[in-house]
């Protein structure tokens, strides 16, 4: 019994390229693999998961099927994944963690949810995050918060908190989450997993829903960076529905990873290393910068002068950009609609106010503030100009680094409704992954040892635009850094 | 910047949104917090600066004009909270 427990967890603490190995093999099936997931989710205590997919086994089959006829598509085909809850599913419901979308049945599927299930994937279900993809703890969801699977008591960061969290609680061999200022990032870093925003336009966005448009990006949430290669091969490139995503030639992202650090130069920006950088997250970042340095990276301190107007920036534009995409929930065409009204204005701000959250409120009275009469030079437009001031100190630092390296969140994970009282300081701890998403560039985080009490720390990578493969190098060469 | 609690009613105004008397002090006053921290984009020297709207330049996507089914008119109406026939259904707007 307490073997078969153990094998058990063996197999579900697989990597995605482990588990494509035994698929090969024949020594598991995608029907066993994905069995065991939906049993691990059943028992979970940490509201990873908003809908499990109740397709998933009859998926598995059909790839067991297709790799008996000795037709598997690739390395995903039978891997089971879930998706963060702001990515449509034909048929299956995707709620946003809203009240507003809570019964929503997508009548398309994403691109991203389509290329993985052409590949193979099998999909579990979608994934908690907080309402929107407004917060940086995952409470904020209308079917409550996300725990932490490595302390329960704590955050498990966001806003796609669920997608880490199924990731290092073995509950899915991959997710996929979205990051506007850091939300695939940063709770990869509070879980003790490995997430990557692409470069803006390097994934197409058809079928997720909006948040800020001129910042939002998908990104996976892996174990390791090989399975990060993989999952970016799935799911990288243009697609005719979504103008803004690039027509830049896509590099096989596995070879990047057997290239080593040596020769790369890695800069370290001293305005991320400084005040409110707790001390235990920075030593984990600089042991980081010494394994790479021993296998042969030049490391060295460089400068991003105006770091400290990028979360005033983000905030703004964020905000702004996303009380114009939610206007469109008016309780017509689809989500809640309010029980009483006696006119259509009536119904429309009942449906707004009682299907919003608090936090997502704040952000549309914000966003709607800083766009109105008198007030848009002031913020709006000042900061897409601060936003080209910070893209120029990130093109100078580029000249001279191949990547830089950075904490990913300052703190490691704080405890379940420490921070609901004061918004504004829960904003401040966005405030090494934002800058990324103001000048579109790809970045990774990646796992980087534990503080005093357990928790995972992150540590960030970011490169130039279109540099995902030198990212998953510098990963790939930490985690053998790591290892040795 | 100070927001006062007719700012805020105004903005709910116009984002179409209704507030309690209590949301509205206590947004009142997280505002003012929020749009202080805001504030902070006046310390830059942007004399001249361009704004950037799109962090990575894409070109205009052209394609042809082609003719292609849509979707089934049916599927779309199927989340609509309520609807008549083929129609989404909204208190009457004209008397």
């Amino acid at each position: 019994m307490n073997q078969s427990i153990s094998a058990a967890e063996e197999l579900a603490a697989l990597t995605a390229h482990d588990a494509s190995c035994r698929l090969a093999e024949g020594t598991v099936s995608s029907v066993q693999l994905t069995q065991l997931m939906l049993d691990r989710i059943a028992a979970s205590q940490n509201n990873a998961f908003i809908t499990v997919n109740p397709k998933a086994l009859e998926e598995a089959a059909a790839a067991d099927a297709r790799r008996q006829k000795g037709e598997a598509r690739g390395p995903l085909d039978g891997i089971p994944m879930a998706l963060k809850d702001n990515i449509s599913t034909q048929g299956l419901r995707t709620t946003c963690a809203s009240r507003m979308l809570a019964e929503f049945v997508p009548p398309y599927s994403a691109t991203v949810a389509r290329r993985l299930s052409e590949a193979g994937c099998v999909l579990l279900g979608k994934l908690n995050m907080d309402e929107f993809a407004m917060g940086s703890t995952s409470e904020n969801s209308y079917f409550g918060p996300v725990r932490n699977p490595r302390d329960p008591q704590r955050i498990a960061g966001g806003s796609s908190g669920g997608s880490a969290a199924a990731v290092a609680e073995n509950l899915a061999y991959f997710t996929l989450g979205s990051d506007t200022g850091g939300s695939v990032r940063q709770p990869a870093a509070m879980c003790g997993v490995m997430g990557m925003k692409p470069t803006y336009g390097r994934i197409s966005r058809y079928g997720v829903v909006a948040f800020a448009s001129s910042l939002d990006q998908i990104g996976p949430i892996t174990k390791d960076a090989q399975d990060c290669a993989l999952v970016l091969n799935a799911i990288a490139g243009k697609d005719p529905y979504d103008g803004s995503s690039l027509m830049n030639p896509l590099p096989d992202y596995l070879d990047a990873l057997k290239d080593g650090a040596a020769g790369l130069r890695i800069g370290i920006p001293k305005e991320y290393m400084g005040e409110g950088i707790s001390e235990e997250v920075r030593m984990a970042v600089e042991r980081v910068a010494g394994l790479l340095e021993a296998q042969g990276a030049i490391v060295e301190t460089c400068s991003l002068p105006r770091t400290e107007y990028a979360l005033s920036a983000y905030y703004v534009i964020s905000s702004a950009e996303a009380c114009s995409n939610l206007g469109r929930y008016d309780g017509v065409k689809y989500g809640y609609r309010t029980q009483a009204y006696a006119n259509l204005a009536e119904m429309i701000e009942k449906t707004r106010s009682e299907g919003f959250g608090d936090e997502v409120k704040r952000r549309i009275l914000l966003g709607t503030y800083t766009l109105s009469a008198g007030y848009f030079d002031a913020y709006y437009k000042r900061a897409q100009q601060a936003r080209t001031l910070i893209m120029e100190d990130f093109r100078k630092v580029f000249r001279q680094y191949d990547v830089l390296l950075t904490p990913t969140s300052p703190v490691t994970a704080w405890a379940l409704g420490q921070k609901h009282a004061n918004p504004l300081e829960i904003y401040a701890m966005d405030v090494c992954t934002v800058s990324v998403n103001v000048a579109g560039l790809p970045a990774l985080s990646l796992p980087c040892g534990t503080d005093s009490q357990g928790l995972p720390i992150g540590a960030q990578f970011i490169a130039n635009t279109l540099g995902e493969a030198v990212l998953l190098r510098a990963a790939a060469a930490a985690e053998k850094g790591g290892k040795a | 910047m100070t927001i006062t609690i007719e700012t805020v009613q105004h903005i709910a105004h116009l984002a179409k949104l209704q507030l309690s008397e209590t949301e509205m002090f206590r947004l009142a006053d997280e505002m003012e917090k929020i749009v202080g921290f805001a504030d902070k984009l006046s310390e830059l020297d942007i004399e001249g600066v361009k704004p950037t709207t799109h962090a990575v330049a894409v070109q205009n996507v052209l394609r042809d004009d082609e003719l292609k089914p849509s979707y089934d008119r049916e599927k779309i109406l199927q989340n609509a909270p309520e609807r008549d026939a083929a129609c989404f259904l909204v208190p009457k707007v004209v008397e």
